[in-house]
């Protein structure tokens, strides 16, 4: 273990651990905007800054390693002057068309603005630089008037998905994020994973569906209903209607990743053709044969029809034909408890082990 | 899969992904893959006749020929034995049947098995090398290895491999299966089979049938039930009379789609308990609205066999109803009109109050599930069954120590060519399976308008070699035909696919491949041979 100081408390490091790794498992907060935990270090924006006796300047906390004796101070004069200019810079080139103002996202920028006393109605740009939503890809907004060139979304294209979609184009104050050789996201094989999104600082990447869908009411954590990986998100509902799907970072089986269905794909769920009520055949209602063919028009019923109408047919051809001559299909999109009560009730109820599910397709 | 998810991609040395297109159909853990190839330099090597997105991340591709599966890993076994690089302590401990298995990939050479698989015998040491010697290794695979008439066989194929290599029960090991759907793992642990109750308690065997008679309070049948497979032939020859189907939709999931559709068509009787109106519930009777995943509590079990919670976030939509609470109105229903009455016992009734309730009873009767409550879950416990009680951790890792079963078992696998080989009348070879923006049947993707519009319409992969044979060029319509349908669909000319081949998915009930598949059925597993049919492709013109 290495033992050092921060502002005058003792503190411990791995041996390697950055001063920003060891400061934050002491509880001790020093600003950031380019680092991420799960991303490998930039140190490009620079407001991680301390100061470390001896040290010729300040060094940057996300790169700087922990070593014995140490003494770090984290908000000197000097350093808190340092990142109030930093936030100065970063916000003159920093224009809000406010599309997705009011969506509880946190930004990083802002948060650090504020905290630091630097206005934002002073200091922000006035002009957009950029065309707003420039890239036509279904589910990543991009604006890159609000792009602080952190890098993250390089870095969480190239490090979480393993896709290289994003670069910088440097260019000193025109220096900005491109997808590929500036061609759009998707020709620069962009896989709609929204890691980008869910890494940037800022929302100069968002989620396109959810534009201006405002803030959750509440954050839901669930399993998602596509594939065997098993990824946990967060639903973000609002007014019953789920408004966008948030990565949770303590998702045991994903962290932070989701692929395209998982955190995009969920509109199914509000579609219009939803089933809402249940429906029977008219020729049921009317007690007579079923038309052959075409099974006749849909009437819509309430549930004690439909139930009863279904338990009758199940219990006479159980009854007249056999156990065996009823079949269950039960779901593998279905929960687990959902199944065992289809399975209890091919066997128990009908007395048949003629159960299956589309496992082998 | 015997090891996690994480497991894998943090330990294993070295990996082989067969058939498995894991960064389509898994793709979280096909970053996972990628990752551990980028940051710790693990060696990947994938087994597809396809060119797919992994291969640009693999030590090395090994593009066989479809269905040659087994011959390959085989023929890789020869090698390893010719060598010597078999871990012989990890043999004489843990396995038995070693010396039939050993007499049977005697009959696979390098030069025969570089013949059946058109893979360089170069190639084949350089794979047989990199398994063997870097350890752990691991064995992924999905429907590339089970959608096919030896599809029970390939799977102990890369048992044995891995068996072969002291690859099981270790960190970084196993044979990793990837189960496709979100909870397919679950559905089969629940007893959605028809020869195992929950927790694969056979049927058929005595003491299983009584331990739920006594539960039930019922007499339960002896026999094996038909898999769904069966029941369409049986609905379709006036046998199965009834059929209860939740959230599924085999018009466009079952192989042959025609004879499905007349199968459906000849029930006397058909309920669906769905969410959209399926192309399946035009053969419906009853149309029952459940709920989607965001509306249900419950829990679904991964392709890891770990446990996770589903949380309701939403209410129902409309009058849409929990579904297990429709299944219990039914069976309560059922019971009192029909003439099966239940007796007297601990788990006749069906008076669940809440999935919680049901999770309850499932602890009851599910050994590998009985220590896994919602208590624990919400905790932010881990639990891969089987997790034997309320105190056991549960299993990330199994077979660690001594398998299952005591010894593991080698066993002497065949390759057999597969049903339906191309030939004058349909010369290229069909191969089927699922995009990154689509799922399965597309009930739910073909309804989410973004992925939509990213990939809107059935594309049917064509290699260049191919197209310009048949002349497309700016009109990419091309007509694909099997001896039991036909689909039309704008081609993808890519060297994705090798020359001879056409890949197409089932996303789309308008091109739906599933009308070309053939319904031959692996004899143990019951799995159609979704990968590989013959068939003729021409451009439309
Ligand atoms: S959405 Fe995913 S693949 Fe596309 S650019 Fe962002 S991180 Fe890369
Ligand atoms: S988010 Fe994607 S990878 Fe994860 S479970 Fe859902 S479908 Fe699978
Ligand atoms: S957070 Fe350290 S330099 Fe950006």
């Amino acid at each position: 273990m290495v033992n050092f100081t921060i502002n005058g408390q003792p503190v411990q490091a791995h041996p390697g651990q950055t001063i920003l790794e060891a400061a934050q498992e002491a509880g001790i907060t020093i600003p950031t905007l380019c680092y991420h935990k799960d991303l490998s270090p930039h140190g490009g924006c620079r407001m991680c800054i301390v100061e470390v006796a001896g040290a010729r300047g300040p060094l940057t906390s996300c790169t700087t390693p922990a070593t014995e004796g140490m003494q770090v101070v984290t908000e000197s004069p000097a350093v808190i002057e340092h990142r109030r200019m930093i936030l100065k810079l970063l916000l003159s080139a920093y224009y809000d068309r406010g599309d997705n103002k009011d969506d509880g996202r946190e930004n990083e920028l802002l948060h650090w603005a504020e905290f630091y006393g630097v206005s934002y109605s002073e200091f922000a740009a006035k002009e957009p630089r950029y065309p707003v939503n420039s890239d036509p890809n279904p589910f990543v907004w991009v604006d890159m008037n609000k792009c602080i060139l952190c890098s993250r979304c390089v870095r969480a294209c190239a490090e979480v998905q393993g896709r290289f979609v994003w670069g910088l184009e440097n260019r000193g104050f025109d220096s900005h994020v491109v997808a590929g050789s500036g061609v759009t996201m998707l020709e620069a094989r962009c896989e709609s994973c929204g890691a980008c999104v869910a890494y940037c600082p800022t929302g100069a990447l968002d989620n396109k569906m959810s534009v201006g869908a405002g803030a959750a009411e509440k954050k839901v954590t669930t399993t998602c209903t596509y594939c065997g990986v098993g990824c946990q998100f967060d639903l973000n509902v609002r007014d019953n209607h789920i408004v966008r799907v948030t990565s949770n970072p303590s998702a045991p089986v994903n962290g932070m990743r989701l692929c395209v269905k998982g955190r995009y794909g969920y509109d199914f769920v509000h579609h219009e053709e939803r089933l809402t009520e249940p429906l029977v055949r008219e020729y049921l209602l009317q007690g007579k044969e079923r038309p052959h063919g075409d099974r006749g028009p849909w009437v819509q019923v309430d549930w004690d029809t439909a139930l009863n109408l279904t338990a009758r047919k199940i219990a006479a051809a159980r009854d007249t034909f056999g156990a065996d001559s009823v079949g269950v299909l039960t779901s593998a999109k279905c929960t687990n408890e959902e199944n065992y009560v289809m399975n209890k009730f091919a066997r128990q109820v009908v007395g048949t082990n003629s159960i299956d599910h589309c496992a082998r397709l | 899969m015997t090891n996690p998810m994480d497991d894998v991609a943090a330990h294993s040395q070295a990996m082989l992904v067969i058939g498995s297109n894991t960064t389509e159909q898994h793709p979280v853990f096909g970053t996972m893959l990628r990752q551990a190839v980028l940051k710790r330099h693990a060696k990947l090597i994938v087994a597809d006749p396809r060119k797919i997105d992994l291969t640009e991340f693999a030590t090395l591709h090994l593009r066989l020929k479809p269905g040659t599966d087994i011959a390959l890993l085989n023929g890789l076994m020869y090698i390893i034995l010719e060598k010597g690089w078999e871990d012989k302590a990890y043999i004489a401990e843990r396995t038995e049947n070693f010396d039939e298995f050993k007499a049977n990939i005697m009959n696979y050479p390098p030069d025969a098995v570089s013949e059946t698989t058109g893979i360089p015998v170069e190639q084949l040491y350089e794979a047989a090398e990199i398994l063997a010697t870097t350890k752990p290794a691991s064995i992924m695979w999905a429907m590339g290895i089970t959608q096919h008439t030896v599809g029970v066989q390939n799977v102990m194929t890369c048992a044995n491999f891995q068996m072969l290599l002291g690859n099981m029960g270790v960190p970084g090991g196993g044979v990793n299966p990837l189960r496709g759907q979100n909870n397919v793992q679950g559905a089969c642990d629940m007893g959605g089979l028809p020869n195992f109750y929950p927790a694969y308690q056979w049927v058929n065997q005595e003491p299983n049938q009584k331990k739920f008679e006594a539960a039930w309070g019922v007499s339960l049948p002896a026999n094996i039930g038909m898999t769904v497979t069966e029941m369409m032939p049986a609905a379709a020859n006036g046998k199965l009379k009834a059929l209860y189907i939740l959230g599924e939709n085999p018009i466009m999931s079952d192989p042959d789609t025609n004879h499905i559709r007349h199968a459906l068509d000849t029930l006397d009787f058909m309920v669906l308990q769905e969410i959209f109106p399926s192309e399946t519930a035009e053969y419906a009777d009853v149309l029952l609205p459940g709920v989607s995943f965001a509306e249900k509590e419950g829990t679904f079990t991964n392709t890891e066999r770990r446990v996770q919670r589903v949380h309701q976030a939403i209410q129902p939509i409309g009058n849409a109803r929990q579904d297990w609470e429709i299944t219990q109105e039914i069976a309560r229903r059922v019971i009192e009109l029909g003439s099966r009455k239940p007796s007297d016992a601990p788990h006749a009734a069906w008076n669940f109050t809440s999935p919680a309730d049901i999770m309850a009873e499932i602890n009851a009767l599910a050994p590998s599930y009985a220590g896994i409550s919602y208590e624990r879950l919400d905790r932010g416990e881990r639990l891969h069954w089987p997790v034997k009680d309320a105190e056991h951790g549960g299993t990330p890792i199994l077979h660690v120590g001594k398998f299952a079963r005591g010894l593991g078992k080698f066993a002497a696998t065949v390759h057999v060519p597969p049903v339906e080989m191309p030939d004058n009348d349909y010369p290229m070879l069909l191969s089927t399976g699922r995009v990154l923006y689509h799922w399965h049947g597309g009930e739910m993707t073909r309804r989410a308008e973004g992925l939509m519009e990213v990939y809107g319409q059935s594309l049917v992969e064509l290699n260049p070699d191919d197209a310009r044979r048949l002349g497309v060029n700016g009109n990419k319509r091309v007509r694909v035909a099997s001896r039991r349908g036909v689909i039309e669909a704008e081609a993808w000319v890519t060297d994705r696919v090798p020359p001879g081949m056409v890949y197409a998915n089932f996303h789309f009930p308008e091109v739906n491949a599933n009308q070309l598949t053939i319904a031959a059925l692996d004899p143990i597993a019951k799995i159609p041979e979704y990968k590989i049919c013959a068939v003729k492709v021409e451009l439309v013109k």
